[in-house]
């Protein structure tokens, strides 16, 4: 028997359950856009149409610093609090 | 005679499965051997005579160190003292044995009253009185004129190279503290290390205790201390497990400051990592060492400079990635996202030669001294791409030529977006030297040579890359506008100049950068504080 060191981080993935999906969109919806071109676009044509179809949801637009980095804490916190639903547009 | 160190307890068997507990609350005499070591043969039908005269009153055993000796010695020596049996080696190793025979007298608490290696006439000969007032039996009838004064000892087996490591890794204060692994014997290691997803694609050293201990032995720094957090997973670093992941990249113990303080860099907001990882642009941590160390570690920075066939490059390069990929999870397919990838992913690590230019090198360029030496980090995404040119007699032309080659990185049209190495060549060097030029006037030539009128860089219908007419608005841009020259780098600052490489030969290279500064990632330097 060969005994060998785990060279990982020796974490146990956590599995994580999607939130329940609510039958109506209702209250605040989170746009965020990541920073990469022509984000705003895709964005800006969605928010079009929730305004037409969903005159009743709030939206609001975010935006990370840059593509290449996470989100900051702070803005992942802003949203969580603002908002009940978030839409995140990838782009190029 | 009495001193105050109390001899370590432990429980062994004999060679029938008989436990001897050490201290018994007897006096007792521990005579450490080994059945390979002449001394111990020597010493043999002494320890059993000691026996047969004290062993009423005092447990005088012998602690033998593999059992298939063991029992040589009993048959040899027809022994009736008690044989443990310290195959194992935990004993020995725990009572420090440098030499066989070790013989220890320890009163009935365990406290040692008198030690001695090797052989010595006088020892014994003490030793017996000590053991007769002790006991308050007859020391035995020895042929003392029989007997040489003195003799050395033989090697401890604890200590023998492999075994010593493996203790280390097996006792109470082992260093180690990652999980371990066990491979069975119907499963081959190279293939178990495949299926687990813990390799590059290619074979790794199996990360086994004894090659981590030595790897640890090649920095001062606790097994334990936290390197750095390393993403995707925001996963601790500690020392060990970088020095697991350098086992199986082939490091040498020696190598590992080097891939520790490449953690801390490749792991910093700066250098941004995550981003390096995630790009579907394929982007690679391209390191560059600088200073003495180069030369201690064998770094080869010659010819080949750019791979492959050198240990400490490619083994250095690996490590850092078997980091990323093994403790920060930044898999191809998962948070690794590169579109085609790149084999610089394997590995690429490169030295500059430093003496072979008249100018500073690359450290000391950024603020480093001469005598530091220095890990850099610079996030690739392309190269290396030649420069070719067999030609060009003067400075100028040999800066013409790596500026237009430069103009084409990423796209040709693409200006200001991106940051580049130029490894430089010694012949190419030796033309730039002709005219005596600097690293800036070099820079300067590039951004002339790869400059272009804005007219040329728009977007337009022979390729969509380039400056949107939208951005001048509805009068579009002005003839000045048109004629405006735009470099290929944002500033001179981004072009990065070493040398390396062979002296024959007029083929420079260049590796193209990914986003540069802040919104991406950002060249960093570290100083190797355990060169």
């Amino acid at each position: 028997m060969v005994q060998i060191l785990d060279p990982t981080d020796e974490r146990v993935p956590v599995k994580r359950e999607l939130t329940q999906r609510p039958e109506h969109i209702t209250g605040t919806v989170g746009f965020l856009d990541i920073s990469k071109p022509r984000g705003n676009v895709l964005l800006d044509r969605l928010e079009e149409l929730f305004n037409e179809r969903l005159p009743e949801v709030e939206v609001r637009r975010y935006a990370k610093p840059t593509f290449t980095k996470p989100a900051p804490e702070d803005l992942r916190r802003k949203i969580a609090e603002e908002c009940g639903f978030v839409i995140e547009a990838l782009a190029d | 005679m009495a001193t105050e160190t109390a001899l370590r307890p432990f429980t062994l068997s004999d060679g029938d499965g008989t436990e001897y507990r050490f201290p018994s609350g007897r006096p007792a005499l521990l005579c450490f051997v080994h059945e390979e070591c002449q001394t111990c043969a020597l010493s043999m039908p002494l320890i059993e005579a000691t026996h047969r005269a004290f062993g009423d009153a005092i447990d005088v055993w012998a602690v033998g160190q593999d059992t298939p000796g063991n029992a040589t010695l009993i048959e040899r020596h027809g022994l009736t003292l008690p044989m443990l049996d310290d195959d194992a080696l935990a004993v020995s190793f725990a009572y420090d044995l440098d030499t066989v025979p070790s013989i220890f007298l320890a009163d009935g608490e365990g406290r040692e009253l008198r030690s001695f290696i090797g052989f010595g006439k006088q020892d014994w000969q003490d030793l017996h009185g000590d053991l007769a007032s002790l006991s308050s039996l007859v020391v035995p009838e020895v042929a003392w004129d029989e007997l040489p004064e003195s003799r050395p000892g033989c090697g401890s087996r604890s200590v023998e190279p492999g075994i010593a490591e493996r203790l280390i890794a097996e006792s109470e204060g082992s260093p180690l503290r990652a999980r371990r692994l066990d491979i069975g014997d119907n499963n081959d290691i190279h293939e178990f290390l495949y299926d687990q997803g813990l390799t590059d694609g290619l074979p790794v050293v199996p990360p086994t205790p004894e090659r981590v201990l030595r790897m640890l032995g090649g920095t001062k720094r606790d097994s334990q201390e936290l390197v750095a957090v390393v993403p995707p997973n925001m996963a601790p670093a500690t020392v060990e497990k970088i020095a697991i992941n350098a086992v199986m990249a082939g490091c040498k113990p020696g190598y590992l400051p080097v891939v520790l303080t490449a953690v801390e860099a490749m792991c910093t907001d700066e250098f941004n990592i995550h981003g390096v990882s995630a790009t579907t642009m394929g982007a690679t941590p391209m390191m560059l060492i600088n200073g003495p160390i180069r030369d201690r570690l064998g770094l080869n920075y010659k010819l080949g400079a750019l791979g492959a066939g050198h240990r400490a490059n490619a083994a250095i390069g690996r490590a850092i990635r078997l980091v990323l990929a093994n403790v920060g999870g930044g898999k191809p397919g998962g948070t690794e996202r590169s579109t085609l990838g790149s084999p610089s992913k394997f590995t690429l690590c490169i030295a500059e030669w430093e003496e072979r230019a008249p100018w500073e090198p690359y450290h000391v360029e950024h603020g480093f001294q001469p005598e530091d030496s220095v890990v850099t980090l610079f996030a690739a995404t392309g190269g290396p791409t030649m420069v070719v040119d067999h030609t060009s007699r003067d400075a100028r032309q040999i800066g013409g030529s790596i500026g237009l080659v430069l103009e084409g990185i990423a796209h040709p049209k693409a200006h200001g977006a991106s940051d580049t190495f130029l490894v430089l060549c010694p012949e190419h060097l030796d033309t730039l030297q002709t005219n005596g030029w600097t690293k800036d006037k070099l820079r300067a030539r590039i951004q002339e040579a790869s400059s272009r009128p804005l007219r040329d860089l728009l977007s337009d219908g022979e390729s969509g890359v380039g400056v949107s007419l939208e951005r001048f608005g509805d009068t579009g841009p002005t003839e000045e506008q048109l004629n405006e020259m735009i470099p290929k780098f944002a500033d001179p600052s981004s072009i990065h100049i070493v040398v390396a490489g062979s002296d024959a030969g007029k083929f420079s290279s260049i590796f193209q950068g990914w986003a540069t500064g802040p919104r991406g990632s950002q060249i960093v330097s570290r100083k190797i504080e355990e060169a």
